[in-house]
């Protein structure tokens, strides 16, 4: 199957001579995938000659990318400084930390939320640090709160009052009942400090790509798909060549936290969409992480149209069907069944008798 | 070729099928919708414009779909679909058109930051341009279809397109939205003007779009030198006023009123600076349209 003409592109693949029809459908796929901004940073390093229109769309792009950098560097430093305050150790992922470590992936990259990890027995002093700052809970309703606090790996967003910016408070990286069990302690441990921005820390370079590997290999949404899939490109990369045996080392941690497979499909999806990454030598070793052969194909179909962007130009027949079962796949990964069923019987139940489910809410007890 | 000497079902099968390309100002939009609606409210508003190629290189793909389902039958809607991704809530099927409209505003003002965009009507004379920001209710929109009637050239209604590196106003000239009393002042007032049928029940009540004149559009590569900023406020029975307003008023004003104000950053900043200290600022109450064109001619001949 050919890949979207945008990710051969992003990815160094591709063909920069393009007729009209043929930008104005790469446009609406950067647009849809939030990928505008890195667009414009590709044309610019490589000098490509780009029509007139499409100029002007790509330096717009980037002008709203360089803004919510800056404020997200802002908002990153804040929060550091005020955990810092109560005396918590906290370690930035994902875009913030790309951001504040100055890593390729952050180059044209737009942001969401802001993750944070903590120590789990810091959660609860972590959390009323930040609301001290003006990040409060947001108001999910009572059964949403106790299902973040009870199963998940985060709790319930934090948003700050005046300028919405929002916060995921991690213990660790994947969620305590899912079938990645991941000691947010040893993550914590061999964080790193930040040379260029005092007082932030970051997951070491093998934690920082098994993280992103996870994220993407246990989402349900997939609406960042692509994007995730350039941020872990650039950081196998970046640290491939600027931390000496990478490699190796990544392979190690991937069996020492149990996350071989989402490894696998990361390095699979990572070399089937840009090209070769792994060493020679390693390739042997990165086989045996390997899953079986029924489940791998199937993973391998699922997630190639998960990673194409959900633009109409890329949609197939059966993407619905794929989508839907990653859907399934990613509660069925977070979660045993006994805890899975009556979660989504209750969700259903929600869904269906919103104002029922608030009054009931409102008329309990507070947790 | 004009979209006027298009036959009905040419129009329609374009907007079935890879779209009717139009450009309105600096823009080239992509219309797409199977919505009879729609395809009615774009022959009769862009009826001036020229049809674009389909391989013309769009900024905006803007798609007014249909909705799926059981309301394909019943209750039918319209929905904003742009790069594939639904934009706004749905509206009913009769609002199409009022639709499409918002829609192609959000476009521009959520992705041209080539300009700094404010939330105000601009118009234009002897190459000055008045830009008239004001609120919802105001009767900003009332104002600008009067004086587009008696003289002045229609830049916009909406969105002033303020170029990023000179400070030029330039024009979109795209159909007036009119709302509620404002459709049958305007209808008396200018009785050769072309109106949409009118869109009931809306989030703001009726509206009707008025067509751009041909002459107008024919000057869409004119941009214009911005020369007032004048707050217009309709206050029924009161008599007309024109006050001086302080400039770092309306400093603050247009800034809080546009839509990428902080995105500019300090070029947004110094932009807004230069446009107000070479403007003359005032606020603008008035109740009778006729009145209101005769104060806008002294403005020009003072």
């Amino acid at each position: 199957m050919r890949s979207a003409r945008l990710t051969a592109l992003l990815g160094g693949q591709g063909d920069w001579m393009l007729s009209d029809p043929a930008w104005e459908q790469v446009l609406g796929q950067a647009r849809r995938s939030n990928l505008a901004a890195r667009l414009a940073r590709t044309v610019g390093r490589r000098q490509v000659v780009v029509p007139e229109r499409i100029g002007l769309h790509l330096a717009a792009a980037d002008k709203v990318q360089r803004r919510a950098a800056q404020a997200m560097r802002v908002e990153a430093m804040r929060l550091v400084g005020l955990l810092h305050q109560a005396g918590i150790p906290v370690v930035l992922l994902k875009g913030a930390a790309y951001l504040m470590a100055d890593l390729p992936p952050a180059q044209g990259r737009l942001f969401g939320d802001i993750d944070l990890l903590v120590a789990r027995a810091d959660l609860a002093r972590a959390e009323s640090a930040l609301l001290g700052g003006g990040w409060i809970a947001s108001d999910l309703g009572r059964y949403n709160q106790r299902y973040y606090r009870e199963w998940m790996h985060e709790i319930p967003p934090l948003v700050h009052v005046s300028r919405g910016s929002i916060v995921d408070l991690h213990h660790t990286i994947a969620p305590p009942t899912s079938v990645f069990r991941v000691d947010g302690a040893a993550l914590l441990g061999a964080s790193r400090s930040v040379a260029a921005a005092p007082g932030c820390a970051v997951l070491q370079p093998t934690d920082m790509v098994l993280h992103s590997a996870v994220h993407l290999f246990t989402d349900g949404e997939f609406e960042q798909g692509l994007r995730d899939m350039l941020d872990l490109h650039d950081l196998l990369h970046h640290f491939g060549h600027s931390e000496p045996a990478f490699w190796p080392a990544l392979l190690d941690r991937a069996a020492q936290l149990g996350v071989q497979r989402p490894l696998y499909h990361a390095l699979h999806h990572v070399e089937r969409l840009f090209g070769p990454v792994l060493p020679d030598p390693l390739r042997r070793r990165a086989n045996e992480l390997r899953p079986p052969t029924l489940p791998r194909l199937l993973m391998a179909w699922l997630l190639a149209v998960a990673l194409r962007p959900p633009h109409p130009s890329c949609r197939q027949p059966g993407d619905g069907l794929a989508r839907w079962l990653l859907y399934v796949r990613s509660h069925w990964l977070r979660m045993p069944v006994y805890l899975l069923l009556p979660h989504l019987l209750r969700k259903a139940w929600m869904r269906r008798f919103p104002d029922r489910a608030s009054k009931q809410q409102a008329a309990g007890p507070v947790a | 070729m004009t979209l006027a000497a298009l036959p009905p079902s040419a129009l329609a099968s374009r907007l079935c099928g890879d779209g009717l390309v139009l450009r309105t100002g600096p823009f080239v939009f992509r219309l797409r919708s199977p919505l009879p609606v729609v395809a009615q409210g774009v022959a009769a508003m862009y009826a001036d414009h020229a049809e674009l190629p389909a391989a013309t290189l769009a900024d905006f793909d803007v798609q007014i779909a249909g909705a799926g389902g059981l309301r394909r039958w019943v209750r039918r809607q319209s929905r904003f679909v742009f790069d594939g991704r639904a934009v706004f809530d749905p509206l009913p099927a009769a609002h199409g058109y009022a639709l499409l409209e918002w829609a192609m505003n959000w476009c521009i003002s959520s992705h041209a930051h080539q300009f700094l965009i404010v939330h105000a009507a601009v118009i234009e004379r002897g190459g000055l341009a008045a830009i008239l920001p004001a609120p919802p209710g105001s009767g900003k929109s009332t104002l600008c279809a009067g004086l587009v009637n008696a003289g002045w050239r229609l830049l916009s209604d909406e969105l002033t397109l303020i170029d990023m590196r000179d400070g030029r106003v330039w024009p979109l000239c795209r159909p007036v939205s009119l709302k509620n009393e404002s459709i049958e002042v305007i209808r008396h007032f200018a009785p050769e003007a072309r109106f949409s049928r009118i869109t009931l029940d809306t989030a703001k009540g009726r509206v009707a779009h008025m067509r751009p004149s041909a002459e107008h559009l024919a000057r869409v590569d004119e941009p214009a030198r911005a020369r007032w900023i004048i707050y217009p406020r309709y206050a029924a029975g009161q008599a007309i006023t024109m006050r001086p307003r302080a400039r770092a008023a309306a400093l603050v004003d247009l800034a809080r009123n546009a839509f990428n104000f902080a995105l500019q950053g300090e070029a947004g900043f110094d932009r807004l600076c230069q446009l107000v200290q070479d403007c003359d600022c005032a606020d603008f109450e008035y109740s009778r349209l006729d009145e209101a064109v005769q104060m806008f001619d002294r403005l020009v001949s003072a």
